[in-house]
């Protein structure tokens, strides 16, 4: 089993829902986080006082996958989170030891 | 980034002084309406014009009420949300205090009827009388009235303490975020029992400054806001600035407030309430001049508001490439607060450009006070202090009674008084028992560390 984690920008959530709904993907985590890579921040002004913002908002999904559907996933959240613009975000995959359904106690791929 | 060119400082000033010029022309109002042959009426009776006087404070006192709830929202839009329960409980706890310490002593300190503890009516009035404040006996009748030639007492006390609690307010913008509350409350109870009554005496009862020097201020542009001002800026002084907001080297980081929305409707409140604390400053209305006046005042505090906002507007939009709504916010203040000193004279478009030179000086002094390092959260010196000065001079331009060396004393007597008394009871208090949190609470937020109600309880 794969836990797959990627990066994305906020405004791409629906077109990577909607990506992972058509691989019969129905379960995800999403969490808001801030964070760079290569696009830098931007400044701003506040009463006179100009200051940098370093870290953009973004969102990072997990789910965890069967190893046969792994590489899918990445590439179907690359097409959908991709504008071609820096800034992107990136896709992680580890690797899953175990996983349980907590309201019936299933393990392993069945509980994915 | 944030200087400008010289030749656009040049055209700037060369736009002023010919605004400034142009002033006495844009007072004109229309030419006057011909005798009507038939009078319908003479006028009123007494008991009309106690009524209507009563009725115009009556209204404006719940107008000037409200103005703790605009200074309430725009703190705490300004503030981080690690901060807002405690500005806001600042802000009902100084109003509660305000108003019990106006009635224990500040009232009859400020309106002694001409019975001076120090000085009298005729060579100068220094210190008024000393006791609470009582009002007439339930269902006055004409003959048992304090006086009846102006108008009910209640309504003179309901209309008087809130603009004590006003200048309280003032106070607590600018000394957010890391200032402890106690200290703060005890101040408060020194401002508005002895410093803001004291000096308004010298003006509205009818002290040493209205009988020597002709000193003119229509609804507090120096006795409410400069001192309020004044008050801010011994205590920023003496408390310094949040952790964090100046660095070794001199630059300045940038602490955004947590709700523009609250800001904005602070701004909007405050803006409503001012139409009381000019208007019904009239303290009249029981004739056809007196409620054509109150009106006018009301026009020309508007106009004020107006001048303010569009002069930082377009002064952002020039200097920063971007307007920046925290200085539209306080250019409107700083308008109302210029129109302050004489909102009844000047013509609508004077009273614009009273405004406007408000808004002028907010977006000028915001960053020259971040050089001096004095962390003005919210921009109150320069809203009330510097708008307060200008406004107070301001009269001389459309008010021939007044006089630029009567205001000018004026200004100086009541900004040494304020600032010396308030430095000296900010260094007590802070000698006795520090003015500021911990390091580490100032960190946490006063939210959790102070009044342990957060205002933002489930923003993780």
């Amino acid at each position: 089993m794969k836990l797959v984690v990627a990066i994305i920008k906020p405004s791409r959530l629906e077109e990577v829902r909607q990506a992972l709904n058509s691989l019969d993907v129905h379960g995800m985590t999403v969490t808001e986080v801030k964070g760079y890579g290569r696009q830098k921040g931007h400044s701003e002004i506040y009463r006179g006082t100009e200051y940098a913002v370093h870290f953009l908002p973004k969102l990072k999904v997990e789910i965890a996958v069967d190893d046969a559907i792994a590489d899918a996933v990445s590439t179907a959240i690359r097409d959908a989170a991709q504008t071609g613009r820096i800034g992107d975000g990136k896709i992680f995959v580890l690797d899953l030891l175990a996983v349980t359904r907590i309201r019936t106690g299933e393990t392993g791929a069945s509980a994915l | 980034m944030t200087g400008f060119k010289t030749p656009l400082k040049i055209a700037g000033g060369v736009a002023l002084a010919s605004l400034l010029l142009s002033l006495p022309a844009l007072g004109q109002d229309a030419a006057p309406a011909e005798e009507v042959a038939v009078t319908l009426s003479e006028g009123v009776s007494a008991d009309v014009v106690f009524i209507l006087n009563s009725l115009l404070m009556i209204i404006g006192g719940i107008l000037v009420f409200w103005m703790a709830a605009g200074f309430a929202m725009v703190e705490a839009g300004m503030v981080r949300t690690k901060n807002v329960s405690m500005q806001l409980l600042k802000n009902v706890s100084l109003f509660a205090v305000a108003c019990l310490m106006y009635y224990l002593i500040g009232y009859n300190l400020m309106y002694p009827l001409g019975n001076w503890a120090m000085g009298s009516d005729e060579t100068g009035g220094y210190l008024g009388a000393f006791g609470i404040a009582i009002l007439e006996a339930v269902g006055i009748t004409a003959d048992s009235a304090d006086d009846f030639s102006y108008a009910a007492t209640s309504s003179d006390f309901f209309f008087q303490v809130m603009f004590c609690a006003t200048t309280a307010s003032i106070v607590s913008g600018t000394l957010a975020e890391r200032i402890k509350l106690l200290p703060f409350l005890l101040f408060t109870v020194v401002l508005t029992a002895l410093i803001y009554p004291i000096q308004a005496s010298w003006k509205w009862g009818g002290g040493f400054l209205d009988s020597q020097f002709g000193f003119l201020d229509f609804a507090g542009s120096t006795v409410v806001h400069s001192v309020g001002g004044w008050a801010a800026l011994a205590g920023v002084i003496l408390l310094g600035a949040r952790r964090g907001k100046y660095n070794a080297d001199g630059s300045v980081n940038a602490m955004p407030g947590s709700s523009m929305p609250l800001a904005t409707l602070g701004v909007f409140i405050l803006w409503m309430g001012w139409y009381g604390f000019n208007g019904a400053s009239q303290l009249a209305m029981g004739s056809v001049g007196d409620v054509a006046d109150v009106g006018r005042i009301m026009a020309n505090t508007n106009a004020g508001a107006v001048g303010g906002a569009l002069a930082a507007l377009v002064l952002t939009a020039i200097i920063y490439k971007k307007v920046d709504l925290t200085f539209v916010l306080n250019g409107a203040l700083a308008g109302l607060v210029a129109v302050t000193a004489e909102p009844l004279t000047p013509g609508l478009g004077t009273a614009t450009i009273i405004g406007a030179v408000g808004g002028l000086l907010v977006v000028f002094s915001v960053p020259l006070l971040d050089k001096l390092k004095i962390d003005d959260v919210v921009g109150a010196i320069p809203v009330h202090l510097f708008a307060g000065i200008w406004g107070t001079i301001a009269v001389v331009f459309t008010n021939p009674d007044a006089t630029l060396g009567g205001q000018l004393i004026s200004i100086i007597i009541v900004g040494i008084f304020v600032f010396v008394v308030s430095f000296v009871v900010w260094f007590i208090l802070k000698s006795i028992m520090g003015l500021r949190p911990t390091a580490e609470d100032e960190d946490l937020g006063l939210d959790k560390a102070e009044v342990g109600v957060e205002a933002y309880p489930e923003f993780k």
